[in-house]
């Protein structure tokens, strides 16, 4: 596999690291009002799709960026990577 | 100074070299190491303060610059590895945080880390070596660029000085495996 | 004899002669044979035995496709089996033997299998050997084994060495037959990066194999030219003897080059081959077709072969197959082999064309037979005879030694199929051809592509690395592609012969038309359940000469056409690779990279005993003279430790530098204890937990200034928690100023702990700074510096509970403090000692390690809930609460002390009562950690115990099934040393 890392070009997949479902990166705010919930649906209920999902890659043995791999789990198409880090701040999180 | 001697990466009091066929690897310990990261909102103050140091403009990702002893490699967005002559700046991370002072994170990063210079005469007789080590594409690996990637499960930065000439920095406590890595690929391309 | 060298003509060099042999007896051939080319030109036909019914076997093709001369090449370590005899390159010295032959080749006794025939059909094994169960392992495996089965692995440990390697390109070209070759000169003169790629010693596939000429030029002279061209080029890389084995993910492929695999031995400290990850943005298969055979009545003897191999045969290695030669074709290409025999002078008696119209090839001497077949052969270790029926029904035998079998080509659409492309049926070739859906950026060219003729492979070549060239933006230049045949393909389709006898499909794994009919009648008409049921296109060929016609007998049965059976694909590799070109250099003590301690090569000369934690190698314990046993040495290690002062490298744990103006809240948010109030100058405890609630790692954090942190993680998990770390500053919180790296290997740090440690560091760390209790208390921090101006780090933190502190320096100097301190701490008794008495020592002060942090616990359990703080949002605090986590019964650390201290105690072992029998039922929980505690002198262990904290002064029961141990322990507090931790503070 490559992935094209978007500040350092296509790069062996051998260098990264892979975690799992992008939506990871909404956790839940852990002092709000039915966190337990929250929490519980955050970190155990994914989707499986067939086709587009969204991927938290690590760049362990390169730059250390976190990355969002948007891939076809089919073809294994790579269709987007971004910086995760950007699409966090997208996303609304801060601090 | 201290009164404790130091030892290299490789355990030894001398540095090692090799000599296989037309390539050199040579384990090298002058360079004082420094990685600095700028602060949030600070990396354009950051660039202005290391140009002033040492006359470097820090390399966008993958690069590496060089001006006089100074040098610069890119490790991640906003940050970078700063190298010095070890014996000018014997606490490089010290210096460069005067500088720099709430603008950005300095460490000091001399001692975690081994490098191998690797002499070839061409570019034509180093490929040979590192494409047996490391899935980097030689068009993207030109002379300036600082390319982290794995060797035999090591993580490492690729340096390219000019033709023919490399730079293998790993971390310092699996110098043997990576000299081990390194020399069993030039024996078989030599 | 019946093969023989032809008088000239050949790619060998007949000026040099290379001596080998085959079974023990000596033989002689050239540069440029193979091991069965070579053979064949002595005269041998014979070359192994069928895998099942231990059948005679010669040489079925010229190529990697051969399923039946599979030979051992090679002896002692490096006999390699089940090799292709049709790809050996020769060398000087080549050692080869038969195989699945008992006592010799010529007469085998387990033959006897092909006489039980009736019973060895498919499925025989499912149906035979079901009964009873327990016969299986003991009695049929073994028997089959023995009976069945090819060549034997050496059982010695390969001596050679392997590498690999990466490669990127513009173009991958595979395959350097006219197609290839005309592909590499496009895209080489068009200024592409490109690699070509043959399996082959020689580039020029079909070529080399054939008499046609490419304009002036026979075509192995045009192909050498070619070659030759290409060589000069800067940006082509050519790869002979490199098999394109996998099409992968991204236009990455694997390749493997048989570096040194036509020499004795490698040279030294070069590999055997090489394992080669090539990524590129486009590749052009260009790897030529595959012909078929026609099945008939014992069509697998020695000295029936494909037309186009014993064309090859004849035309590249001037063999002449037999004195007689016969063929048996259903279309022209396989006309071409009796021409060029009969040209090379060779006797052709009968060409038999199952077409009723087929073409006369004109050959002087030799009957045409239109219409007709070939029902059978005979001859007892290779073909005598061959029976022949005319299309008027006649029979009679014709005398042959050799004969040439074509049923068409196959295009060899396999690494199409790599990411489940699947081939169609194009009826017009009668062949499967790539279909639409191939790996992204390959296109095929030429055979591969079902186009057949010289002139069509050459033009689709250029065509194809034209199209290639245009979307890298080269400009390519005009084709200068030489004049050559363009005959059509004139081809009627014939499967096999009907009749009694057995007719061979698959000959590799011994499968045959019945198999099919057997398949066919007991429903497995699938071609997926046919393969599996019959087992054809199984073997290590993948059934490259046998599935086309067993697809095709199958739709026969089934009244479909071969394109509503479809067909099975084919998967990675295309070519057997042995195991050892996949672990490369990654084997024995490479298998996996080292990492040595600053301290490592001091404590090697003082002979300390290693352990592996993780890739670390670390010093487990220092044994002295006199000490008989590991425990000795750790005793006195321990006891030195809690009497005066030891020293310990603890560099492998990993040091994780956090800065920023965040750094503080950031630290906050990843531990579950507080750390947002830490003063500068101090050290603490922190609880990591995963998201899930459960422990992940502990550690000490420093606070080295407001806006910088150290952060300790165990050896086991440095990286996990940097990437863990990585993950929250980037995905979490982005918006907070807060920065790391790691400084692991940048610091050698010592533990120097004991109630002299104080005395003894006071020795080494400059004198303006103060060591005092109260200036340095039990908890602090900061930086120092030692030995005359060194820049360090000390912490005041303790794991063995006694008066302790770690003193961190630049890793180059840690070998030359640790000998300092040995020297400065002499008359103190100074000690160094290894990870085995900091077990001891941690245990009997009941800290934790990985061992209780096993991924499956929580603070809770560790007796550290109240830690987990619930004033503010750490990772994993809200998930800590759940009710089953809460519960009351759950398992407690507790401390367990053998009554009896003559008794063992392991970890591992399992907690019951008194009385209880053994099962899973009855258990309370399990032992983490256990040592003999010589400050205790007892047996003592840490474990997690079921509602363990209201169990303090029972008495329980450790039971290891697994070692026999069942011994009685009391329950008590972990703290087995100085509960109230006044040792530490002292």
């Amino acid at each position: 596999m490559i992935i094209h890392h978007p500040l350092l070009g296509p790069r062996d997949a051998q260098e990264f690291t892979v975690l799992g479902d992008a939506s990871l990166i909404d956790r839940p705010d852990g002092m709000a009002e039915g966190a337990p919930d929250a929490f519980d649906s955050y970190l155990h209920l994914r989707d499986n799709p067939a086709g587009t999902h969204r991927e938290l890659w690590y760049h362990e043995a390169g730059d250390r960026s976190w990355l969002v791999v948007t891939r076809d789990t089919r073809t294994h198409e790579v269709m987007q990577v971004e910086l995760a880090r950007d699409v966090a701040l997208a996303a609304g999180r801060g601090r | 100074m201290a009164d404790l001697t130091p030892i290299t990466a490789l355990g030894g009091t001398v540095l090692r070299h090799e000599s296989i066929g037309a390539l050199r690897i040579q384990e090298a310990d002058d360079w004082a190491l420094a990685s600095v990261t700028a602060r949030a909102g600070q990396a354009q103050a950051v660039s202005a303060e290391i140009r002033n140091l040492t006359g470097l403009d820090l390399p966008g990702p993958g690069g590496m610059a060089t001006a006089g002893d100074w040098r610069a490699l890119w490790l991640s967005p906003e940050s970078w590895m700063l190298a010095a002559p070890l014996a000018q700046a014997p606490d490089l991370a010290a210096t460069v945080k005067r500088t720099t002072g709430a603008a950005a994170a300095v460490t000091e990063q001399t001692d975690g880390w081994v490098r191998f210079d690797i002499l070839a005469p061409d570019d034509a007789r180093l490929w040979p070596l590192l494409e047996r080590l490391c899935n980097v594409d030689p068009a993207r690996a030109g002379p300036g660029t600082a390319t982290r990637t794995v060797m035999e499960h090591l993580a490492v930065i690729v340096l390219r000085d000019g033709p023919g000439r490399a730079a293998v920095l790993g971390a310092r406590s699996s110098a043997a495996s990576l000299h081990h890595a390194l020399v069993a690929a030039a024996r078989s391309v030599a | 004899m019946s093969g023989a060298r032809l008088a000239s003509g050949g790619q060998i060099d007949r000026a040099r002669r290379l001596e080998f042999r085959f079974d023990g007896r000596a033989f002689t051939g050239h540069p440029g044979d193979t091991l069965a080319s070579a053979l064949l030109a002595s005269g041998v036909r014979l070359m192994g035995r069928s895998f099942k019914y231990h059948r005679p076997r010669g040489v079925l093709t010229a190529g990697s496709e051969e399923p039946s001369a599979l030979v051992t090449l090679r002896s002692g370590a490096r006999a390699e089996p089940n090799t292709r005899a049709t790809v050996a390159e020769l060398f000087d010295g080549l050692e080869a033997t038969s195989q699945n032959r008992w006592p010799a080749l010529a007469f085998d006794a387990m033959a006897v299998n092909d006489w039980l025939a009736p019973f060895l059909t498919a499925g025989f094994y499912y149906k035979t050997f079901m009964w009873p169960a327990s016969f299986w392992e003991k009695v049929y495996e073994p028997i089959i084994r023995r009976a069945a089965g090819l060549g034997a692995l050496s059982g010695h440990d390969d001596p050679d060495d392997y590498d690999k390697g990466f490669l990127h390109a513009d173009l991958l070209v595979i395959g350097a037959g006219p197609a290839g070759l005309s592909a590499a000169l496009c895209a080489g003169r068009g200024g592409a990066r490109v690699i070509l790629a043959d399996e082959d010693f020689r580039m020029g596939g079909r070529l080399n194999a054939e008499s046609f000429a490419l304009g002036d030029q026979g075509g192995a002279d045009w192909a050498a030219g070619a070659v030759a061209e290409l060589a000069a080029m800067d940006n082509v890389r050519l790869m002979p003897r490199t098999t394109v084995i996998g099409a992968f993910d991204h236009g990455i492929y694997g390749a493997v080059e048989r570096v040194a695999d036509h020499l004795p031995i490698p040279p030294e400290g070069k590999p055997r081959q090489t394992l080669w990850r090539i990524t590129t943005s486009r590749a052009i298969l260009a790897a030529g077709a595959t012909e078929r055979p026609i099945a008939f009545a014992d069509n697998d003897r020695p000295g029936i072969m494909l037309a186009g191999a014993m064309r090859a045969y004849a035309n590249r290695w001037a063999v002449s197959p037999g004195k007689r030669v016969a063929l048996f074709v259903n279309n022209d290409d396989g006309l071409r082999t009796a021409r060029d025999l009969a040209a090379q002078g060779v006797r052709v008696s009968a060409v038999i064309d199952a077409r009723a119209d087929a073409p006369d090839p004109g050959i002087g001497g030799a009957r045409h037979l239109p219409g007709a077949v070939v029902t059978g052969s005979a001859g007892r270790l290779g073909l005598d005879t061959i029976t022949v029926r005319t299309a008027q029904g006649r029979e009679f035998r014709i005398d042959a030694d050799a004969l040439a079998v074509s049923g068409g080509w196959n295009p060899n659409v396999h690494l199409t199929c790599h990411q489940r492309g699947r081939p169609v049926w194009d009826d017009a070739l009668a062949a499967f051809v790539p279909g639409a859906d191939l790996p992204a950026g390959m296109a095929v060219a030429g055979a591969a592509a079902g186009t057949f003729s010289t002139h069509g492979a050459l033009h689709a070549g250029h065509a194809a690395a034209a199209e290639v060239l245009e979307a890298l933006g080269h400009t390519p230049t005009a084709p200068d592609l030489p004049q050559a045949e363009d005959a059509p393909v004139n081809l009627r389709p014939f499967w096999h012969v009907a009749g009694k006898g057995r007719a061979w499909l698959d000959f590799q794994n011994d499968v045959t038309v019945k198999d099919v009919k057997l398949a066919h009648q007991e429903n497995f008409r699938s071609v997926e359940h046919m393969k599996r049921y019959t087992t054809l296109g199984m073997a290590t060929d993948q059934g490259k000469t046998a599935n086309v016609p067993a697809l095709a007998i199958m739709a026969e049965l089934t009244g479909k056409t071969i394109a509503e059976t479809g067909t099975t694909i084919f998967r990675p590799p295309y070519t057997p690779v042995a195991l050892g070109t996949f672990a490369g250099r990654s084997r024995g003590r490479d298998f996996k990279p080292t990492r040595l301690t600053p301290t490592h090569h001091w404590a090697e000369a003082q002979g300390a005993v290693f352990t592996e934690a993780g890739l670390w190698l670390r010093a487990q314990y220092f044994p002295r003279p006199g000490e008989t046993h590991w425990r000795e040495s750790v005793d006195r290690e321990s006891l030195a430790v809690r009497a005066g002062v030891g020293l310990c490298d603890v560099s492998t744990l990993g040091k994780i530098d956090i800065q920023g103006a965040d750094a503080a809240e950031f630290v906050n948010r990843v531990y579950c204890n507080g750390f947002a109030k830490l003063p500068v100058g101090r050290v603490r405890y922190g609880l990591m937990l995963r998201e899930d609630g459960f422990l992940m790692d502990d550690g000490t954090t420093a606070r080295l200034a407001e806006d910088h942190f150290v952060m300790t993680t165990t050896t086991a998990n440095a990286v996990l928690v940097f990437r863990h770390l990585e993950f929250a500053r980037q995905c979490l919180w982005p918006g907070l100023d807060v920065h790391l790296i790691s400084t692991t290997d940048a610091w050698a740090q010592i533990a120097v702990a004991g109630p002299k440690s104080r005395v003894l560091l006071q020795r080494v760390v400059d004198p303006e700074h103060d060591l005092s209790n109260a200036a340095f208390p039990f908890m602090a921090c900061g930086d120092i510096t030692v030995c005359g101006g060194l820049r360090a780090r000390l912490f005041r933190i303790s794991f063995s509970g006694e008066l302790a502190y770690e003193i961190a320096v630049p890793a180059r100097y840690g070998h030359a403090l640790m000998e300092r301190l040995m020297d400065k701490g002499a008359d103190l008794g100074v000690t160094p000692y290894g990870v085995e008495a900091l077990n001891v020592l941690r245990i009997e002060k009941g800290h934790a390690t990985a061992n209780e942090l096993n991924g499956q616990t929580t603070a809770r359990d560790l007796g550290l809930g109240r830690m987990v703080s619930d004033k503010k949002d750490s990772i994993g605090a809200v998930l800590s609460r759940r009710e089953g986590m809460m519960r009351e019964d759950g398992l407690r650390l507790v401390g367990l002390r053998a009554v009896n201290t003559g008794s063992r105690l392991a970890a591992g072992s399992h907690l019951l009562e008194r009385g209880a029998q053994a099962v899973a039922a009855n258990d309370l929980g399990w032992v983490t950690s256990a040592c003999w505690s010589p400050h205790l002198e007892a047996p003592i262990a840490l474990a997690f115990l079921k509602g363990g904290a209201g169990r303090l002064g029972e008495t329980l029961r450790a039971v290891n099934l697994l070692s026999g141990q069942d011994t009685e322990v009391t329950v008590v507090s972990p703290h087995f040393i100085d509960p109230e931790g006044e040792r530490q503070r002292g």
